[in-house]
């Protein structure tokens, strides 16, 4: 396949653009398979699925393969305060200073916190993390977290877990447009085709888990995924043309303009 | 405010009557309705109308509990800390009147408790008492919460309604949820199954996961005994209740539990049979009025059931539980609160989780995060 850019986050280049949640997988294995057809070089992992105090934990054991690195992220904080606790506690017991910050006080829809995001990013910026961080889609958020030292933002194209696509779509575009870090579009995409329209947009790359883990063969639906994003991130380089909303025959306003 | 107030809006009778009254129509509007169900679309799916839909309500209820939770199923265990109790519940083993020996747990002997537990591999505790406030009120809660918090990833407690403040000091030694049913919403029989004690206050009861929503506990479990008062009814209540939680302590998760009367000491039969029937439109029935609740399951369910039940709705089970204090290493089946119907060992609920395709959960929470 024809090679597309690489996408630097932090001190790292990825040529994936694919990145995956590794929650609702029937078994750690299913994942391991998954996430290696995939062709991610990111997994996002929940520290409240983690023995973090413990040497050996099966979670990540499964997730060490080649090439893949951890994103530690911090479901079920509440506050910006509990998110630096778990940061620091990430960062001791898994080694990455890596992180993907989620605060969403609310438990039903998981609807993140913009005000105590943007304090907790601040905070753990300052203390040299590489802060990704899950955003409701508001264009003027992600540019006051780009200023606090965010290393990318990651607007939601939907609720997270709902596979209702780009619904945010207005939006997006002005933080793709605006943005001066990558935007990870996370949460909401249901399918490849879904994928391959935000890479299309100009999206720097999207996180996916709930469509793979609960596909009926989630292993075929990374590799779907894998050439969706592959081919939505080709067409946005190879620059699509305009959509036109009627063929373009004649200029029957300035024709008149023409020598006869 | 709290829910008492909209509560008393809501007559048992006229409860009954709007459940009764739905039609295969109202079932078909609730079934495939586009977006969230509300109450209404809840009282026709657990009415008599909904029967002949079972089928396409579990496989409803099946694909809303994969997209939400995946394909896995979360793992704990019940830990009866003492089976004291001051209070009469007529379906109870720990009633006052029941001449059985009654049991507190030492530091030593939780321990000893805690250390087999944990070998074979929870994370997540349920603590169980009785209602008994002089030997299990809340200094003896929080000295149990500070010698086992550095062992466990999350600690529920199931004891008896305590006060904001109390609620406050344990969430600050790292209690995480709470979970207290109120038995039965009808106010006409509550006081006939609780006539002594505490409990008897309908009206506290009622008002405790108002006073846990404010005291800013991660998650409360409520639900409704089955097998005391019509189950339909009792589960309309469940679902206002909920409803109302979610709308004013919207940081809190929730979840529900569906306990079926099981044989106890000086308790024969309960008031109402539920059948399993009943009870897969009752799981089903919840997860399609609220996709986001967790949804536990007892050991007072047999074996069969739990395993089908398994990828119906449900997102939590417990496993190899013991009903007694000291259960899990003194073994004196004369001091338990009822009998279980799943005696198998955690290992071999797992494989079971397993062989169906499913991820049983050990560990879906941490300290950190209190």
């Amino acid at each position: 396949m024809r090679q597309t850019d690489s996408l630097a986050i932090g001190e790292r280049e990825f040529r994936s653009r694919l990145f995956l949640g590794t929650g609702k997988f029937g078994s750690y294995p299913l994942m391991h398979d998954a996430v290696a057809t995939s062709g991610t070089e990111l997994v996002t992992v929940a520290l409240r699925r983690v023995h973090l105090h413990e040497q050996q934990d099966d979670v990540i054991s499964h997730l060490q393969l080649p090439g893949v690195h951890l994103l530690p992220n911090t479901s079920g904080v509440r506050t910006a305060k509990e998110a630096v606790l778990a940061a620091q506690l990430a960062r001791e017991s898994l080694q990455t200073h890596w992180l993907k910050l989620e605060i969403h006080p609310d438990p039903r829809y998981l609807l993140p916190d913009p005000i105590e995001t943007l304090l907790a990013t601040e905070a753990l910026a300052k203390q040299g993390f590489v802060v990704m961080a899950y955003i409701n889609a508001d264009p003027v958020l992600c540019k006051r977290l780009e200023e606090v030292g965010a290393a990318a933002v990651m607007p939601l194209g939907a609720p997270i877990g709902t596979n209702q696509g780009l619904q945010t779509r207005a939006m997006l575009e002005i933080i793709i447009e605006q943005s001066s870090v990558p935007v990870v579009v996370d949460a909401g995409i249901g399918a490849p085709s879904q994928a391959a329209e935000a890479m299309e947009m100009g999206a720097d790359a999207v996180l996916v888990n709930t469509a793979i883990a609960v596909a009926g063969d989630p292993v075929a639906m990374a590799e779907a995924f894998r050439l969706a994003v592959h081919s939505g991130r080709m067409a946005f380089e190879a620059r699509m043309g305009a959509v036109r909303k009627q063929a373009e025959a004649s200029s029957p306003l300035t024709a008149f303009l023409r020598p006869e | 405010m709290s829910f008492l107030a909209e509560f008393q809006r809501h007559p048992w009778e006229a409860m009954g009557e709007r459940i009764y009254a739905k039609t295969d129509e109202d079932v078909q509007r609730a079934l495939w309705r586009r977006g969230r169900r509300d109450l209404d679309d809840f009282c026709s799916l657990v009415s008599p109308a909904a029967d002949p839909y079972l089928e396409q309500m579990a496989q409803l209820s099946y694909a809303l509990t994969r997209k939400r939770f995946g394909h896995t199923t979360q793992l704990y265990i019940p830990l009866y800390l003492s089976n004291e109790c001051h209070n009469i519940c007529t379906y109870c083993g720990f009633s006052v009147h029941n001449k059985l020996p009654r049991l507190t747990l030492s530091r030593d002997q939780l321990m000893q408790e805690v250390k087999e537990i944990k070998a074979q591999g929870f994370e997540h505790i349920l603590l169980v008492t009785g209602e008994a406030n002089r030997q299990v009120g809340v200094d003896y809660f929080e000295r149990v919460l500070e010698w086992i918090r550095p062992h466990f990833a999350s600690i529920t407690i199931e004891v008896q309604a305590l006060g904001q403040d109390d609620y406050e000091r344990l969430i600050a030694r790292g209690l995480n949820s709470v979970l207290l049913y109120q038995e039965t919403y009808n106010s006409h029989t509550y006081g006939i199954y609780h006539p002594k004690g505490k409990k008897g206050n309908m009206a506290y009861r009622l008002e405790t996961p108002d006073r846990l929503g404010r005291a800013g506990i991660h998650r409360i479990g409520i639900g409704a005994l089955l097998g005391l008062e019509d189950w339909r009814i009792d589960s309309g209540f469940v679902a206002l209740h909920l409803a109302y939680l979610e709308r004013h302590y919207w940081r809190t998760r929730y979840s529900i539990s569906l306990p079926r009367l099981r044989p106890a000491a000086g308790f024969q039969a309960p008031n109402v049979l539920v059948s399993d029937r009943d009870f897969v439109q009752l799981i089903c029935a919840y997860r399609i009025f609220n996709e986001n609740v967790e949804i536990s399951l007892s050991t007072r369910e047999s074996p069969a059931l739990r395993d089908r039940l398994l990828t119906l709705g449900i997102t939590a089970m417990s496993a190899g539980s013991r009903t007694d204090p000291g259960g899990y290493t003194l073994n004196d089946d004369a001091l338990e609160q009822f009998d279980v119907n799943d005696e198998r060992s955690p290992a071999q609920v797992a494989a079971m989780i397993r062989a169906q395709g499913f991820d049983p959960v050990w560990k879906d929470w941490d300290m950190v995060l209190e």
